[in-house]
């Protein structure tokens, strides 16, 4: 059980939120992720990467697009309000060292995981070096605390509404064209541009590890709901994730999983909106 | 194999206990072995296929009554050899003839905590029932005495009274007691661990209390409110709770003790880490464990379709890899939940099959179609990635091995398709490695499962384990049993503490 500490909308679809968690404040690091739920007995549980702890308010914060009905119910909850089920942290901890120069990819929602960990790289040492990109404008999240953390900042739109008109894949080629090379890259989007930075990033040789979001259930390795295949080995990505070798990392098959119950889920929410629509006129 | 129905099978009762009650205490062996063993009423297997309301309905008190006359109160107990927890069996199942069903809930008490619980789900068969007198003098196993469905009589009897029994809990001790899982084998720890006077926590990672008694076995099999009760039970013996937390990412376990104070922990946490089959085609769209499919639905509700919002595989053709429980539950629920042809692939025979024997017959009448002798050699997929059918292999038995088992032997060149949607795997778990990847001191055998010695301690001092993460996947009963053993050392362990302060405060 948790309660709202603070509510904020970052762009249109995209919100964020403190939550009280003095546990899971004090043992998470940077790439753990928790599981929530609204509602104990019918809920679906929605897997969010920890962007940020505060150990002193006991809290951690979560940053979600709105994609379905589960996280459009989310975002209408407010400060005060009760979330059931909170479990984490979840996964392996992203590993953290002096690497040398680090690219840190991040699009779209995407920028909110990258965050901590571009932090601790740049605790640790490393030159950062940081993209982030989205499709237009309004997309965009958390630009200044990235931009405080970069050595180097390049921020790119797909329409060009803002900063350079590129996908994050062109200055990503760039910079592993340069000499020398980058060490390791980091990407965390939407399954597509994490297979593209892979894709971009293979012939370079640059090792890239990527964080995937794929569908869970109860996110302690019991269900195997989350597998992927990497390499040539099934692995799950909340006990053995989220973060895996991006060159190894079977996206097509990830993809069409994520999609498993995309007509479901369609459904339900435009029979959800349905119901919305009919309640605020019976309300009128 | 036609269906009685309820009403039919209570009134024949009713007919043989006018016929038997009046020399109930002197009947000669012969004679009581010759009384009708009493089937088990059940719900339609036409209607239940669509529901998830239990199956199998219980006794009625005739029915009981009668089914326990047929005891012949052997002074060999082979029964009791057989059973796990070692229940005096014919003891209660004397006070079930006369009516006595307070003492007869009081003996089986006496070894076993979750009677309702095991009534339902212990494979009789191969434990208790597999020897008795009766069995063996009619030649037929499923003609012995029915234990299991007469302990379910008379734990229902209690709960239908109300009349459950706080156990009475000692004085305070002071001493804390960490609880990790809250399956069948931690429950029983914290209501052992609690009645001697410690503080009892169960941290579980889920959201509800008992483990695959709750996410594993559906409802048509274990109501939730059967669970539930036990659980209030604890609630009353002030057991705190704590769940959505996950020991070993939440908290360490050594740090239960060396942050949290707590004095002795014992690790429950279950099998749980589904294995697939290393074939091709295992991650398609349309391929789940076990595991998955019935968490989907027992606990997270997907088979209410117009409320939860976790949502659940929509299939017409499904084929189970397996043969044991889990695979009897997931193809039973894939029926209910809508698919119209339901294959259990198994590569042995019948006989072989772990699954208990009225799950099986219980498939059956339901419509499940048994496809013994084949296996699943790849799945294929259509172009979105989804399941879209499945190559099998059929297999013949061979001659006897040493062991005088026939194995299967595969017939080369006998692959064919089966049309299916989706592929549901079944074949075991191996041990989740959350909690002995974040303990480097615990010892574990090269499956993971956790070493104890004979009164389930670990190698870690004040850390106890049982159950499924110390036997591997096995049965509720045995996971109860190791709970009692490892709560009886936990237990003398803390007396022997307290002790020892005392002395020492003197
Ligand atoms: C579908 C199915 C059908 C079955 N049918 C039968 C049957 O008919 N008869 C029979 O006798 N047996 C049956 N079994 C087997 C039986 O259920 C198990 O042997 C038994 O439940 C094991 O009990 P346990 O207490 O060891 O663990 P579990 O019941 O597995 O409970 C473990 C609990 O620990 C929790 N946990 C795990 N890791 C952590 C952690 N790190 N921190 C906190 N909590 C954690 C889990 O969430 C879970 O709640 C069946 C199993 C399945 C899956
Ligand atoms: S073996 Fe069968 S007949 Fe004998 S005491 Fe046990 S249950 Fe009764
Ligand atoms: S979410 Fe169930 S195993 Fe990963």
């Amino acid at each position: 059980m948790s309660k709202i500490l603070f509510k904020k909308q970052l762009s249109k679809d995209v919100y964020m939120m403190r939550l009280d968690a003095p546990l899971i404040a004090e043992e998470r690091s940077a790439g753990q992720f928790i599981i929530l739920q609204l509602d104990d007995d019918y809920g679906e549980r929605i897997p969010l990467t920890i962007a940020d702890a505060d150990t002193k308010e006991g809290s951690i914060t979560i940053i979600f697009q709105v994609v379905g009905k589960s996280t459009l119910q989310l975002s209408e909850k407010n400060v005060g309000d009760i979330i059931p089920t909170l479990v984490g942290p979840l996964g392996k901890p992203t590993h953290i060292d002096n690497f040398g120069t680090v690219v840190c990819v991040g699009g779209g929602i995407g920028v909110a995981p990258l965050h901590p960990i571009a932090q601790a790289l740049k605790k640790a040492g490393n030159n950062v070096i940081t993209i982030i990109g989205a499709r237009t404008k309004d997309l965009i999240i958390l630009e200044d605390e990235m931009k405080n953390i970069a050595d180097e900042f390049i921020l790119c739109t797909d329409d060009g509404s803002y900063g350079r008109k590129a996908l994050v894949t062109v200055p990503l080629k760039e910079i592993c064209e340069r000499s020398p090379k980058p060490n390791m890259v980091i990407a965390i989007g939407p399954p597509i541009m994490m297979k593209f930075c892979s894709e971009t990033t293979r012939p370079y040789e640059v090792f890239t590890q990527v964080s995937l979001n794929t569908i869970m259930v109860d996110g302690t390795g019991m269900c195997g709901g989350c597998r992927v295949n990497v390499g040539k080995e099934i692995k799950f990505v909340c006990v053995d994730g989220p973060e895996f070798d991006g060159h190894k990392v079977d996206f097509d098959n990830m993809m069409a999983r994520l999609n498993s119950y995309k007509e479901l889920e369609r459904e339900a929410h435009s029979c959800f909106l349905e119901q919305e629509i009919k309640d605020k006129e019976a309300l009128r | 194999m036609s269906h009685h129905t309820h009403e039919q099978l209570a009134e024949e009762a009713k007919k043989l206990i006018a016929e038997y009650l009046y020399k109930i205490d002197d009947m000669k062996a012969k004679e009581r072995t010759k009384i009708p063993p009493q089937e088990m009423p059940a719900q339609d297997p036409e209607i239940r296929s669509h529901n998830l309301d239990e199956v199998a309905l219980g006794y009625t008190m005739e029915q009981a009554r009668i089914e326990a006359m047929r005891c012949l109160q052997c002074v060999k107990k082979s029964c009791v050899d057989d059973c796990p927890v070692k229940i005096d069996i014919p003891r209660f199942i004397n006070h079930v003839a006369h009516e006595e069903y307070d003492q007869a809930v009081g003996v089986i008490k006496e070894a076993s905590l979750l009677p309702a619980i095991c009534g339902r789900v212990c494979p009789q068969e191969t434990q208790c029932q597999a020897n008795c007198t009766v069995g063996k003098a009619l030649k037929d196993v499923d003609k012995s005495v029915a234990i299991g469905r007469l302990e379910r009589f008379v734990a229902d009897w209690e709960r239908a009274t109300g009349k459950i029994a706080i156990p009475e809990i000692k004085p305070e001790t002071g001493k804390k007691v960490a609880v990790v899982g809250s399956g069948p084998a931690g429950l029983v720890v914290a209501a052992d661990c609690r009645r001697e006077g410690h503080h009892v926590t169960i941290f579980e990672a889920f959201h509800k209390l008992g483990g695959v008694l709750r996410y594993g076995i559906p409802e048509f099999r274990l109501p939730n409110d059967i669970i539930d009760k036990e659980i209030d039970v604890l609630k009353a013996m002030d057991v705190e709770i704590k769940t959505n937390f996950v020991v070993g990412r939440t908290r360490k376990l050594t740090d239960l003790m060396d942050k949290d104070g707590y004095h002795a922990i014992f690790v429950g946490t279950g099998a749980g880490l589904p294995m697939f089959m290393g074939i091709e085609g295992e991650n398609l769209v349309g391929v789940f464990s076990a595991n998955e499919y019935l968490t989907r639905a027992n606990l997270m509700r997907a088979f209410d379709k117009g409320h939860a919002d976790t949502p659940i595989y929509q299939s017409k053709n499904v084929a189970v890899l397996g043969g044991g429980n889990v695979a009897m539950d997931s193809a039973r629920m894939a029926k209910r939940l809508g698919a119209e042809n339901v294959y259990v692939v198994y590569r042995r025979t019948e006989v072989e099959m772990p699954a208990r024997k009225e799950e099986v017959a219980h498939a059956k009448e339901e419509g499940i179609q048994f496809s013994f002798l084949q296996n699943a050699k790849k799945i294929l997929g259509n172009d979105k990635g989804r399941v879209k059918e499945m190559q099998c292999v059929r297999y013949e038995l061979g001659e006897p091995d040493a062991s005088g088992r026939r194995r299967p032997v595969l017939i080369p060149n006998s692959e064919f398709i089966l049309n299916v949607d989706t592929v549901i795997v079944a074949i075991g778990n191996g041990s989740n490695p959350l909690i002995s990847q974040t303990t480097p001191l615990l010892n574990v055998n090269k499956w993971g499962n956790i070493i104890v010695d004979e009164t389930q301690k670990t190698s870690v001092n004040r850390i106890f384990a049982g159950g499924d993460i110390v036997l591997g996947a096995a049965t509720v009963i045995l996971a109860m049993g190791e709970g009692r053993r490892a709560a009886a050392a936990i237990n003398k362990m803390l007396a022997e503490e307290i002790e020892k302060e005392k002395t020492a405060m003197n």
